[in-house]
C-alpha cells in the first residue's frame, strides 16, 4: 500500500491524478481461508482489519452482497459519542471513542473525525434528572460531560430556540466536548484500505446463501459465486442478522425495522455541534458540505425494505423546526430509510453461538455507527480467541437467558 | 405511510391511527414457574423477524381500541391479508 501524504498528492499531481494505485484489489475468493467476516459494512472492515493487524490472522475473506460501506453504512448520521449510562455500554463505546480520536492516523486515510460536541437536551424534570445520572454516571467512569443551562446551550449552538414558551422547553442538557462527526464513507473505506494492504480479500458482489456446517462447526458458506470454506464465520450483517442466523438454525432476540434521515440542500456553516433530543425526537448536525444532517426516528412496525413511513420523517421535521425555527425555511434534498437490528435492552450482541466456529455481532439497533471501531477490535478479538474480549463479555447473547440485561433505551438517544 | 383495514371497524384508516404491537400468535406459557430459563427467554425476547411474510399485533389505538392480526410483507410492506385475534389467518409462507 503506498502510502498518503502531501508528498504523494505533489507527485501523483505531476501526472494528473492519473496514476493513483488502487485503493483495494478485486481478487478472486480462494477456497478456503481461516476466518470468513460476513458482510462489508463499517463494522465488518473493522473487525477484518483488526484480525489481521491485532490478531495477525490474514488469511481472511469479507464477503460483501452488494458493494462495501453500501448498507447502514452509508445511511447513518454520523454521530459519535460515549456518554452512555452503564458501566458495560460505555466502557464499549468509549474505546470506539478513543480508537476514533486515532483513526486517521491509524489507517492513514482522513475520516474527518471532527470533534464538535454533542449536546443530549432536556425539555421537562425527568429529562434533566436523567441527564444528571447518566453525566454523574460517565463521569465516574472517566467519560468527558457536563449538565449544561439553556444559556451555554445557546451560546453553543446560537440559532437554537431557548424561549420558555415553545411547546417544549429547553431545560438543559448534556455536553460531551468529545464526541462529534465523522465521514461515514471514508471509515468504511479507510478499514478496507488498510484490511486489503494486511491481505484481506474483499469479495464484493457476492452474496451468502448459506452457511454449511459439519458436526455442529462450521466448515463454511455457501455464496452466489459457489462454497467457499471457513474455519470460523463472523456475522455483522446488521438488519439482515435473522436472516443469516437462521441459515446456521441460529435465533436472535432482534427485530429489524426502519430507521430514516434526510438532508436537506447545503447552506452557510450554521451550527457546529452536534444536538440531539430525545423527548421531541430529532437530532441534528451539519456536514461539511454544508447540509443539515437529520435523523428520525425508527418506525414502529417490521421490515426489511430500506424505506419508512412519511409521518415518522413529518414528526422529526416538527420537532427541528421547534428547536431551530430558522429551518423551517430549508429544504430537504433527499431523504432514505436503513435497517436497523434492534435488540430488547438497545444493546448490541458481541457473542459466540451455540454452532462451533460461528460469531455474531449484530443488535446495534440505531447507533452502531460510532461503534464502529470499537465494535470491531473487540469482535476481532473475539472471533481471533474464541473467547469473548473483556468488554464484550457483557454483551453474550446468553444474557437474554439469564436475564442480565444492559437497559440503554434511555441513552440510545433514538426511541424504539 | 401504510393504509391499514381494521376488522372490527370494517375500514381502511392512516397507520397513525394505530400501533404496533409485534409479532402475532404467541401464546404466553400456562406454567412460567416450570420453564427453564432459555424457554422463559426465548419466550420473552426471541422473535422469528420474518424476511418476507410476518404475522402481526396491531392495536386501533384512536379507533376502536381493539387488537387484531395482519399477515403483511416485511420487504415489500404489503397488507396481504388482517383477521380477528383468535383467528388463523388464511395466507402462510407456506401457502404464498
Amino acid at each position: 500500500m503506498k502510502k498518503y501524504s502531501a508528498f504523494s498528492l505533489f507527485k501523483n499531481a505531476l501526472s494528473y491524478h492519473e496514476n493513483w494505485q488502487k485503493v483495494w484489489r478485486s481478487p478472486t475468493p480462494k477456497k478456503d481461508y481461516d476466518v470468513i467476516v460476513v458482510g462489508g459494512g463499517g463494522h465488518g472492515l473493522a473487525t477484518a482489519y483488526y484480525l489481521a493487524k491485532v490478531h495477525g490472522i490474514t488469511n481472511i475473506a469479507v464477503i460483501e452482497k452488494g458493494y462495501l460501506g453500501g448498507g447502514n453504512t452509508a445511511r447513518n448520521t454520523t454521530i459519535i459519542r460515549s456518554n452512555y449510562l452503564w458501566d458495560e455500554a460505555s466502557q464499549l463505546y468509549d474505546l470506539s471513542l478513543k480508537l476514533w480520536e486515532g483513526l486517521s492516523q491509524e489507517l492513514n486515510y482522513n475520516v474527518m473525525f471532527s470533534q464538535r460536541g454533542v449536546l443530549n437536551l432536556g425539555h421537562n424534570l425527568q429529562d434533566m434528572r436523567d441527564i444528571e445520572r447518566r453525566v454523574n454516571a460517565n463521569r465516574l467512569n472517566g467519560i468527558d460531560g457536563e449538565v449544561v443551562s439553556p444559556e451555554r446551550i445557546k451560546e453553543i449552538a446560537p440559532l437554537i430556540n431557548i424561549s420558555r414558551n415553545s411547546r417544549y422547553p429547553i431545560l438543559g442538557a448534556s455536553w460531551q466536548p468529545r464526541g462529534g462527526t465523522a465521514r461515514h464513507d471514508a471509515v468504511a473505506w479507510g478499514y478496507a484500505r488498510g484490511a486489503d494492504a494486511l491481505g484481506v480479500d474483499l469479495i464484493q458482489q457476492t452474496e451468502v446463501t448459506g452457511i454449511r456446517r459439519k458436526d455442529g462447526a462450521v466448515v463454511g458458506v455457501e455464496t452466489t459465486h459457489g462454497f467457499i470454506g471457513a474455519r470460523k464465520v463472523a456475522c455483522v450483517t446488521a438488519g439482515n442478522s435473522s436472516v443469516v442466523a437462521a441459515m446456521a438454525g441460529v435465533r436472535l432476540p432482534v427485530e429489524s425495522r426502519p430507521l430514516q434521515a434526510l438532508v436537506s440542500e447545503p447552506v452557510k456553516p450554521c451550527l457546529d455541534t452536534v444536538v440531539m433530543s430525545n423527548a421531541v425526537h430529532g437530532y441534528i448536525s451539519q456536514s461539511d458540505k454544508g447540509d443539515l444532517v437529520i435523523g428520525a426516528g425508527v418506525d414502529s412496525y417490521n421490515g426489511y425494505g430500506q424505506r419508512g413511513s412519511f409521518h415518522v420523517v413529518e414528526h422529526t421535521i416538527q420537532a427541528i423546526c421547534e428547536l431551530f425555527p430558522a429551518f423551517s425555511r430549508v429544504r430537504m434534498n433527499r431523504q432514505w430509510g436503513g435497517i436497523v437490528d434492534t435488540c430488547p435492552d438497545a444493546c448490541p450482541i458481541i457473542s459466540k453461538t451455540s454452532v462451533k466456529g460461528l460469531y455474531f455481532n449484530c443488535g446495534w439497533g440505531t447507533g452502531g455507527f460510532k461503534a464502529t471501531p470499537g465494535s470491531g477490535y473487540v469482535f476481532a478479538d473475539t472471533v481471533a480467541n474464541d473467547h469473548p474480549h473483556p468488554l464484550a463479555a457483557a454483551f453474550n447473547i446468553d444474557r437474554f437467558n439469564t436475564g442480565a440485561l444492559i437497559d440503554e433505551h434511555g441513552a440510545a438517544g433514538v426511541a424504539h | 405511510m401504510l393504509l391499514i383495514h381494521c376488522p372490527h371497524c370494517q375500514e381502511y384508516r392512516d397507520e397513525e391511527e394505530f400501533s404496533y404491537g409485534g409479532e402475532a400468535h404467541i401464546v404466553r406459557p400456562l406454567e412460567p414457574e416450570a420453564l427453564s430459563d432459555e424457554e422463559w427467554g426465548d419466550y420473552l425476547f426471541f422473535r422469528t423477524n420474518s424476511r418476507g411474510i410476518h404475522h402481526e399485533m396491531w392495536y386501533h389505538l384512536v379507533g376502536c381500541r381493539r387488537y387484531f392480526n395482519a399477515t403483511r410483507n416485511t420487504v415489500t410492506y404489503e397488507i396481504l391479508e388482517t383477521y380477528k385475534t383468535g383467528t388463523q389467518p388464511t395466507i402462510t409462507g407456506a401457502n404464498l
